[in-house]
């Protein structure tokens, strides 16, 4: 740590709805904010290499590496993670289907995966299942072989594209 | 009471049918509990100073600068530790001749890998505790590091632990039959270079542990992460000189373990010796750069093995000489002589034929110690035994299909010893290819195959069968001395509103294991399966056993649970009967009801009799026992394992310019005997198939002549992503074992074992027009080049 990366930076963050004032070191990521200030320890710490995908949370809207981005860069924005995402209901669909198709086995990527899932998702429409693919393949799964979790995206896909024609 | 397991409209039929795990909704809720989500009062965390040395002398430490950091309490050495932690010595009886030198939780005076501890910080925040770990001061006296596997016995190379002698850890020679005669004689004998690469398990969540000591009651608690909690209670206990009753391992969320999370760690023994004398709770969690370096790593063999046959394709012999370099220490408990053990006893283990040798080397090398990793030896058998069949068919220009059906056992010829002197119980290797032959449509694929070619697509086709080893019994591990618990026990007990809660030995991480027994558990009481809460992972609730490795949850741990629910559900009869002045035989227990057993009429809500009998048990005879809780432990005793078998097959196309493979789709048929769960059990083999893949088309870890390591991230060291894999279908054959009454064999590690061979025998089959072959994993693009002599050397 270098003497910089000691400085503490007030930091007012929006987290799942809720506004949280701290003040946070300057070099610390957004991810160990998260589960060690805040205490939502849904999205995980894995590579803090911005590899894996496991650490991934919502921010303003679009998915980013909690452990590429520091605390302090989220100052001001809006923060959603696993946690707040299922209070709020938005992607209670896309939860039911990783059950119905066992998309998870341990889980440590799950939440991670979640959020990915649920930007593409948003995009609307039925991608394929090389897309659904394509766009995940910055979340690592040790676990599944991925099979589950596109066909428990794809689901989710057609069932909302169902919806909207309706 | 029987279940008639073959009558799907039986009652309770929860055993066989997709239900739904009970911990999945809290995971995708972000509402899991994994080790370094606990937070305890007083926590402490400890980094590791570790070696930069594959093999150094150290000449002094110097810890000053470290303790004036800000956050940081105290800096152990190995020498500190070596006064509360005794060292273990990882050798096992029945390996005979296996050795190993003593290892301390932090090396003492020299290391012998790159990533070893040598020092530990322990400070009120990891950051700290990080940066005091980088400002501990450590001299080296670099020695000579011992990297190659095929010179490490040669007269020349350093002996890494002078007092053994040499650097030789083990070696086994299995001789059965005249192989020397059955080659002289053969009509061809094909031979062949095989290697595979160093792996490791690359869980998403690292290693973790957190360890609490109060010594105001004597008694240690450790949160950790790993596969086998009993095993690492007697670990620590002995190790700490702590009362084995006085060591408590509680095991909650696990973020996948694959085989890297039930051996013992240094660091982790440091954690538990450290927090042991600070009296407070201590956390370590490895990052990723420590688990590459530590996890331990896997496969990493070469082998020469050849095959003779007959002109009808008919197997005469098999001979394989097998070299692994296992680092510089057998890893304790299990040691590290059991993967090329297990080369030696899976070579041809789908086939009939008479003289088999085979010999495992297993030699010392300053590299990270290799242990145990999911389907321990079998993708390297499968893929030298798969890969010699068809080369042998090549030869012979007969279908690999064909060659495989000419020599696998016939499936009514069980029970039967292979001439690795296996013993198998029960097999369908001809019914499971005939299954795989319809499932992919073989002579369409062929067809397609052949119109690619006039394309000038080079696509292939790959077959693998294989054995799968799962069930052990004390002969795996017990037999030679080690504390490790073959048997499982599981209780069950009936709470006053009815419900049922289910305690097991064996742990869940993440195949299913609460889903498994919640529906044995559902059916052998007769609730359904959301009335059963399943508690697995804590030494001092759950009965004593194994946990979870080898295949053996549901197969051992299934058994037990099934016994004591049934158990139970006699018990609850007892107490009906009574109450309804019937006799208990006429009474069954369906959806959380005693009814009438011939007519299904409903006589009493388990709520009812739950509220009679802990409430106003004074109505009840004097002498009725009322005892609702049943244990029951299960051990296999008729074989040492349980072998299940399977065969694989991969399409995939081979772009001739580039090199890069391409998985067109995959297929398996699996038989692990009786399927508790059909969706979990496909997951399982899905999930174990991408592994698989990972090691024949990504996974290497590389080391330089020194013994760095040099690809030490999850952006140099490749795993399976999304973009890259196939879809994979899934078929069963059921052989249930008739050891237990569940039937169950295990389903874990079958996808790993033959996914490397069919990929192999598929990339060959793309090549074989241009005379061009791959012996050698992971097939890297430069690897596929270099055998179709498009760059050279
Ligand atoms: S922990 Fe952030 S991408 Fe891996
Ligand atoms: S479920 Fe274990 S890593 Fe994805």
């Amino acid at each position: 740590m270098t003497e910089m990366f000691r400085d503490k930076i007030d930091v007012e963050i929006t987290v799942n709805g809720e506004p949280v004032e701290a003040r946070v070191p300057a070099g610390q990521h957004l991810i160990d904010f998260l589960r060690q200030t805040v205490g939502l320890t849904g999205a995980h710490a894995s590579c803090e290499h911005g590899v894996c995908g496991a650490c991934t949370v919502e921010v303003d809207g679009a998915s980013v590496r909690g452990c590429l981005m520091l605390a302090a860069q989220a100052d001001g924005a809006e923060v959603w993670t696993v946690e707040g995402l299922t209070e709020r209901g938005r992607i209670a669909d896309l939860q039911a289907a990783f059950i119905a198709h066992n998309a998870l086995q341990c889980g440590f990527c799950t939440p991670g995966m979640l959020v990915a899932c649920d930007e593409l998702l948003r995009r609307g429409g039925t991608p394929s299942r090389a897309e659904i693919r394509e766009h995940l393949s910055g979340n690592y799964c040790r676990c599944t072989g991925y099979e589950a979790i596109v066909d428990a995206v794809e689901t989710v896909a057609k069932a909302r594209a169902g919806k909207g024609a309706a | 009471m029987t279940i008639q397991f073959g009558n799907p409209d039986r009652p309770n039929s929860y055993i066989g049918k997709t239900v739904p795990r009970p911990n999945a909704a809290k995971l995708v809720q972000g509402r899991g509990q994994y080790v370094d989500d606990i937070t305890l009062p007083r926590m402490v965390h400890v980094a590791f100073v570790r070696s930069p040395f594959a093999h150094a002398q150290i000449t002094g430490i110097d810890a000053a600068e470290a303790l004036a950091t800000k956050g940081v309490l105290r800096v152990f050495t190995g020498a500190d530790l070596a006064e509360v932690c005794t060292p273990w010595v990882a050798v096992l009886a029945h390996l005979k001749g296996l050795k190993s030198p003593p290892e301390h939780p932090i090396a003492i005076d020299r290391a012998v890998w790159v990533g070893e501890p040598v020092a530990a910080v322990v400070a009120t925040s990891r950051a700290a505790a990080e940066e005091g770990a980088a400002l501990v001061e450590v001299d080296y006296d670099p020695l000579p590091a011992v990297t190659d596997t095929m010179t490490a016995l040669d007269a020349d190379t350093p002996v890494i632990h002078p007092d053994l002698g040499d650097n030789l850890a083990f070696r086994r020679l299995h001789e059965e039959g005249d192989v020397d005669a059955a080659k002289a004689a053969a009509h061809k004998v094909v031979t062949a270079r095989f290697r595979t690469a160093r792996h490791t398990g690359v869980t998403l969540e690292p290693r973790s542990i957190l360890v609490d000591w109060n010594p105001a009651e004597g008694q240690m608690t450790a949160y950790h992460a790993t596969q086998a909690p009993h095993m690492m209670q007697s670990v620590l206990a002995k190790h700490l000189d702590i009362p084995e009753s006085r060591v408590r391992v509680i095991c909650g969320d696990v973020g996948g373990s694959y085989g890297i999370k039930v051996h013992v760690y240094p660091d982790e023994v440091a954690t538990a010796a450290i927090a042991k004398v600070m009296g407070r709770p201590v956390k370590f969690i490895a990052d990723r750069l420590e688990s590459f370096t530590t996890d331990i790593h896997a496969r990493d063999h070469e082998i020469e093995a050849s095959i003779a046959v007959d002109a009808d394709g008919k197997i005469l012999a098999i001979d394989v000489n097998d070299w692994t370099g296992i680092g510089p220490y057998s890893v304790y408990p299990r040691t590290s002589a059991i993967e090329g053990n297990q080369v030696v006893n899976l070579c041809g283990g789908p086939y009939d034929f008479a003289n088999y040798r085979a010999r495992t080397s297993v030699v010392f090398q300053n590299k990270t110690p290799t242990c145990q990793y999911r389907a321990v030896g079998h993708p390297i058998a499968v893929a030298i035994t798969e890969g010699l069949v068809d080369m042998a068919a090549a030869e012979l220009g007969m279908d690999p299909v064909e060659i495989r059906r000419r020599n696998m056992y016939a499936d009514d010829a069980y029970p039967v010893t292979s001439p690795a002197k296996m013993k198998f119980e029960g097999l369908s290797h001809h019914a499971s290819m005939d299954k795989l032959m319809a499932m992919m449509d073989y002579d369409a694929l062929r067809a397609d195959q052949a119109e690619a070619r006039k394309a000038g697509k080079l696509r292939g086709l790959g077959i693998a069968s294989f054995i799968e080893l799962t069930n052990p019994s004390p002969f795996m591990y017990g037999i030679g001395g080690a504390r490790i618990s073959a048997q499982d026990g599981c209780t069950v007990r009936m709470d006053p509103d009815g419900s049922v809660v289910a305690l097991s030995g064996v742990t869940e991480q993440g195949q299913g294991t609460e889903a498994m027994l919640s529906q044995v558990v559902a059916e052998g009481v007769g609730v359904p399966p959301s009335q059963v809460r399943v508690i697995t992972g804590d030494t001092q609730v759950t009965p004593y056993g194994g946990g979870t490795w080898a295949s053996r949850g549901a197969g051992i741990g299934g058994e037990a649970a099934l016994q004591a629910a049934k158990a139970l559900r006699d018990s609850i009869l007892q107490v009906a009967a009574a109450m309804l002045q019937a006799a208990p035989d006429t009474l069954d227990i369906r959806d959380g009801q005693v009814v009438d057993a011939a007519t299904g009429a409903e006589r009493m809500p388990l709520a009812e009799l739950g509220r009679i009998v802990y409430f106003r048990g004074d109505t009840l005879p004097k002498d009725l026992p009322r005892e609702l809780v049943q244990t029951r432990h299960f051990i296999t005793m008729d074989y040492p394992f349980a072998f299940t078998n399977g065969v694989q097959a991969s399409y995939l196309e081979v772009d001739p310019e580039t090199g890069v493979v391409t998985l067109l789709k995959h297929w398996c048929v699996e038989d692990c005997g009786r399927v508790i769960n059909p969706q979990l059990v496909d997951e399982q083999i899905r999930g174990g198939i991408v592994q698989g893949l990972g090691g024949a088309l990504y996974e290497e870890i590389h080391y330089d002549a020194d013994g760095q390591l040099l690809n030490g991230s999850m952006a140099d060291y490749l795993v399976p992503m999304a973009a890259e894999m196939p879809d994979m279908q899934i078929a069963h054959v059921e052989t249930p074992t008739g050891e237990s009454e569940l039937g169950a064999k295990g389903a874990g590690e079958a996808g790993t074992a033959g996914a490397p061979a069919a990929v192999m025998n598929a990339i060959n089959d793309a090549l074989r027009p241009l005379g061009a072959q791959v012996t050698e994993m992971p097939f890297t693009p430069e690897r596929i080049l270099r055998a179709m002599g498009k760059i050279e050397g």
